[in-house]
């Protein structure tokens, strides 16, 4: 007769951090970051697999890690953003809501299957000038686990992360103006890819939430106008 | 979010009929109310055309929809903006109407975002034919949906606009269309202005001068409402996408049209 194991719920979880950290840490990074105009998201990414998306109206979505697990949560986002819209009405939905929905899905997956999601994202809603209770933007991290978090100013995601944030820390400042807050988004990639030379426009994605622009505020920039962003203008 | 649906497509009036039944519009059961309710106490639009012009197409309406012999609304809106290349503009049944504009627009983001690029113009307008479709029941008892769909093509480089039937046919029209209560008028004032290579400014005159031709025939179409500033929905589409022909500018037309009729013109 068999006897089952007895593994103790700590190893349990700590074996399964570990397998999603491992697969996150082999990726490259992301980064957010607040500016004058908006948030900027910058991803290390010379394919034509987008890890940066729309969600909605004032949301966006970067994921790090497996691309078809983040791929997959990004559209169960833009469904549930969508149908929530269409309900009531387009102002209802917000990045916090959304956040915490994708952390419980992510959260429950983590306790419940026995392969964790291997992928980190982050959730970016740029403020709206109309409404008093809604001007700041915000930044919110997802992990493995489901853990959110809450990042005033930039945030970054995947790879050598912990390069990329200290870049971030000591040249981020608030109100930067799009072109700089591009140019300190490259370096910050640039310092996590442990390359000598800076990232070209052409290896990085960019798209914004621009607060100026009617109705849907995600642009995705095309490698011409990351150019003319680096170069200042 | 939290749990997940069954509806893995790209599709969002799918997602609606499978995953969430009570949001989706279920068409067959107004259709069937209409029979009790009677279909001529529900507000109707009245007049919308669509016409090409040298850069791209025009679609307008008026502002009126009717209940039976009564006014339901005099500034209600009957064209939209159903993405940014495209416009669709409503007659019949207000109510089954707005919510098609409503479900195509979420439709057309929804498709884009979740499979990265926008559905061909022509794809839209099939889109459109199949909500149509299953608005038949309705239709038959009264709730007609009698849409125009007009856009810039941005592949052809051209504007093109198809006009559809209650059961879904969907019929692509070279030069000019007009539906709704005042349709007919409409088009016979269409026909005499109209050609393929107006300017924007022009086509703007000539939809004023059709909507207004068509608000002389028939009482059900609001046209220009000076006294209350109540202007025609004018849309243009081109290659820089929507605009809207401003409320000064459809008055500077309508005014030309009284100054002329006050000397005696035939219009």
């Amino acid at each position: 007769m068999s006897m089952p194991f007895y593994v103790s719920p700590e190893q349990v979880m700590a074996d399964k951090a570990e397998f999603a950290r491992k697969g996150i840490a082999r990726g490259k990074s992301i980064v957010a970051l607040e500016h004058q105009g908006g948030v900027l998201l910058m991803a290390e990414n010379a394919t034509s697999l987008n890890k940066i998306g729309e969600i909605y109206d004032r949301i966006a979505f970067c994921g790090v890690g497996k691309f078809s697990e983040f791929d997959q949560l990004r559209k169960v986002g833009v469904r549930y953003a969508d149908t929530t819209g269409y309900a009531y009405s387009r102002e209802d939905v917000r990045g916090r809501g959304l956040a915490n929905a994708f952390s419980q899905v992510i959260g429950e997956v983590f306790t419940r299957e026995i392969k964790p999601l291997e992928l980190e994202i982050i959730v970016a809603e740029v403020g709206d000038d109309r409404y008093e209770d809604h001007k700041s933007n915000s930044l919110y991290r997802i992990k493995y686990d489901g853990f959110i978090s809450d990042h005033p100013g930039f945030v970054a995601i995947g790879g050598n992360v912990e390069e990329v944030e200290s870049v971030l820390k000591n040249d981020y400042r608030d109100g930067m103006p799009a072109g700089e807050a591009t140019q300190l988004g490259r370096r910050a990639l640039s310092a996590g890819a442990e390359r000598s030379s800076e990232l070209d426009a052409g290896s990085l994605e960019v798209c914004l939430l621009d607060r100026e622009r009617t109705g849907r505020k995600f642009c995705r920039l095309s490698a011409d106008e990351v150019q003319g962003m680096l170069d200042g203008s | 979010m939290p749990v997940q649906g069954n509806y893995q497509g790209s599709s969002f009036f799918e997602l609606l009929r499978v995953d969430h039944p009570h949001l989706a519009p279920d068409l067959s059961a107004w259709g069937e109310s209409a029979v009790n309710f009677g279909a001529g106490e529900v507000p109707h639009g009245t007049t919308v055309l669509t016409m090409k012009f040298g850069d791209g197409v025009l679609v307008a309406g008026d502002r009126l929809a009717t209940a039976g012999h009564s006014v339901a609304s005099r500034d209600v809106v009957k064209v939209f903006e159903t993405d940014p290349y495209s416009v669709m503009a409503i007659s019949g049944a207000a109510g089954p109407c707005i919510e098609m504009a409503r479900i195509l627009s979420v439709e057309l983001e929804h498709y884009e975002k979740l499979e990265g690029e926008s559905l061909e113009l022509e794809g839209k307008a099939n889109k459109l034919s199949q909500m149509i479709r299953a608005n038949l029941p309705a239709a038959m008892q009264g709730l007609a949906v009698v849409p125009l769909f007009a856009g810039y093509d941005t592949r052809r480089k051209t504007g093109r606009l198809w006009k559809f039937d209650i059961t879904g046919g969907r019929y692509e029209e070279g030069e000019f269309d007009a539906t709704g209560s005042g349709g007919l008028f409409a088009r016979e004032s269409l026909k005499h202005g109209w050609a393929a290579d107006l300017s924007r400014d022009d086509a703007v005159k000539v939809a004023v001068a059709a909507l207004t031709a068509a608000a002389d025939e028939d009482r059900a179409t609001g046209g220009v409402d000076l006294e209350r500033g109540i202007y025609p929905i004018i849309k243009v589409c081109d290659r820089n996408g929507h605009s809207d022909a401003s409320e000064q500018e459809i008055a500077a037309c309508y005014r030309a049209i009284l100054d002329a009729r006050a000397a005696g013109g035939n219009l």
